[in-house]
């Protein structure tokens, strides 16, 4: 047995758990060593993840190759940068209980156990492992009528997305005759081997699957998760989940799915097609910030699925390019969200952001890149993670998906043009509370990428390339 | 005399399904409800698996089952702690009035 393959998931397990042990004992507050302790258990379980060998363990339920390590660093990334921004806000506003920080941790456990999962039961298990903290975290805030409410919906509905996974996991185990990926693309391509049942079980699981990304129509739950949970809680929900969900995605059905890519090409094309639509239109009318960065949420996830559903080599490195690049600007937004306090109580209004041009002018700067990035407007670099979805589409003659993406691009400009107006041409309100020294350090490390990402994109696009190559061969 | 077969589970199996699924969405009084519901669309996925792995005569099917009951047990623990604090908050769990937020 080859358990060095999970080495990097062991440790942060281990790690988890004597983080947890560590932070109850003591008397005194315990959130920011315990905070500090949790993103060095991150770092360490990222060079553990670059310094990692290839191949498959635990009987072939367990795989680590340059796709899941292309992942799992970005997921790594995306859970450290939203604890840096977090702990400041959390005291602030009296959430400074030790066990966030250790949530997050074993919610990027989750994360690291789907992205690496060679089999529906690692899947499973590891979807679970990142739900439950989930649900926890969104109803963090306890006190709260709206974060409570918001955990609840989450749960029911996270609740019956497992449910259908589960329901797709078992029919496609009772008509394929295995739950191991390999044996299963093994099963699927030999003649007729894609039979109904499995087929039946392939839409359920991608079902799931686009709740947890929340695609269209499986979106219902976001705006409301996202604007009740607390600022901190929806900054990690917006980025690290998505990550690794998408990364499932992507393993399953390029891997085992992908001879039967002729029965979910259609559902993925439909999905991506009104994700982005939706993403487009209904954030216009949000007056709340959190709220409408969840339509921008899901606008995005609708660019990421256009690229599995085109496939192909360059299709799926378009899919990693954009959740990289929208990992570096979603993070910096939200940083800018959780510095809006003003007074000392956390503001989440758009027009809350008025006169921030002159009352702040550095963060102001930072946001109009990150709005302007995510409208698609060159040379920042949401323009090129748009860029790289849209020529494999072209290419390959989607014009449908292509022509819809440049015009919901085209009418989201708008409301991420509104928020660069309100805060540079709307008569000021009194400035913003000093932000923190964690959200000044993200905003000024997302802020420099996603500016000067056009002078570099090598690097990125090669371990792109490399990850696609690992996972379709 | 008629023999039990796999066609009668995926039959038992998929109406618990689908009745988990519209206790989910058809309920209108009572988040409890809403729990059970999900309990018995775990425990339908159970018998699918179980019944399945019986005809394949292979015991994956079987462990999934193992870990399905775990995480549900994990699941439940969760899910009934939130619906305490959503009572604490509003003092009602009426699936009526988990309408706060919306626009």
């Amino acid at each position: 047995m080859n358990w060095q393959i999970a080495l990097p998931e062991i440790v942060l397990a281990v790690c988890a758990c004597a983080i947890l042990v560590a932070g109850v004992i003591p008397k005194r507050d315990t959130t920011f060593p315990v905070a500090m302790a949790c993103i060095g258990a991150m770092l360490l379980a990222g060079v553990l993840v670059l310094m990692q060998g290839e191949g498959t363990g635990f009987g072939g339920q367990y795989v680590a190759d340059d796709f899941s390590a292309f992942m799992k660093i970005l997921a790594l990334a995306a859970a450290a940068l939203s604890l840096l921004v977090a702990l400041d806000w959390n005291a602030k506003e009296g959430l400074n209980r030790f066990e966030f920080p250790v949530l997050v941790l074993l919610a990027t456990l989750g994360m690291m156990v789907m992205i690496s999962a060679n089999d529906l039961m690692t899947l499973y298990l590891g979807l679970e492992l990142l739900s439950l903290p989930l649900y926890v975290l969104a109803a963090f805030d306890r006190d709260n009528p709206r974060s409570a409410e918001a955990g609840l919906k989450y749960f029911v509905l996270g609740a019956l997305a497992s449910g259908l996974l589960l329901y797709g996991a078992s029919l496609v185990y009772g008509f394929a005759g295995t739950t191991n990926f390999d044996r299963l693309a093994d099963a699927l391509s030999a003649e007729g081997g894609a039979s109904a049942g499995v087929v039946v079980g392939i839409v359920f699981i991608i079902a799931a699957l686009a709740f947890k990304i929340s695609a269209v129509p499986f979106h219902m739950w976001t705006p409301d998760v996202y604007e009740g949970a607390p600022v901190t809680v929806t900054a990690f929900f917006s980025a690290a989940p998505k990550v690794a969900a998408i990364a499932l995605l992507v393993r399953v059905l390029a891997g085992p799915f992908g001879d039967t890519a002729g029965q979910w090409q259609q559902i993925i094309v439909l999905a991506s097609l009104g994700s982005m639509v939706l993403g487009a239109f209904a954030a216009i009318g949000q007056s709340n910030i959190k709220r409408l960065m969840a339509y921008s949420s899901i606008g995005h996830v609708g660019f990421t699925l256009m690229g599995l559903a085109v496939g192909g080599e360059s299709g799926l490195r378009g899919v990693l390019v954009y959740i990289a690049i929208y990992v570096a600007m979603n993070m910096g937004a939200f940083a800018v969200l959780v510095a809006m306090r003003r007074g000392g109580r956390a503001v989440e209004q758009v027009d809350d952001l008025a006169g921030l041009g002159r009352t702040d002018p550095m963060m102001a700067l930072a946001m109009a890149v990150f709005m302007f990035s995510m409208a698609g407007i060159p040379p920042l670099a949401g323009f090129f993670a748009k860029l790289y979805v849209l020529l494999p589409a072209v290419e390959q003659g989607f014009w449908l998906l292509a022509t819809v993406a440049v015009l919901s691009s085209v009418v989201s400009a708008y409301y991420y043009l509104r928020i660069v107006k309100v805060m540079y041409f709307d008569a000021a309100l009194p400035a913003l509370d000093a932000r923190p020294a964690g959200v000044s350090v993200v905003l000024g490390a997302t802020g420099l990428f996603t500016t000067f990402f056009f002078l570099f994109p090598a690097p990125l696009l090669a371990a792109a390339r490399q990850a696609v190559a690992a996972l379709i061969g | 005399m008629l023999t039990i077969g796999l066609a009668h589970y995926l039959t038992v199996g998929a109406i618990l399904f689908v009745l988990g699924v519209f206790g989910i969405f058809m309920n209108r009084k009572n988040v409890i409800v809403i729990l059970m519901s999900v309990e018995l669309i775990l425990l339908s996925v159970n018998l699918n698996l179980v019944a399945f792995s019986a005809r394949l005569d292979d015991l994956a099917g079987q462990v999934f089952a193992m870990f399905i009951l775990t995480v549900a047990a994990a699941e439940a623990a969760i899910g009934l702690a939130i619906v305490v604090i959503y009572f604490r908050n509003r003092g009602t769990i009426e699936v009526e009035d988990v309408s706060t937020l919306r626009g």
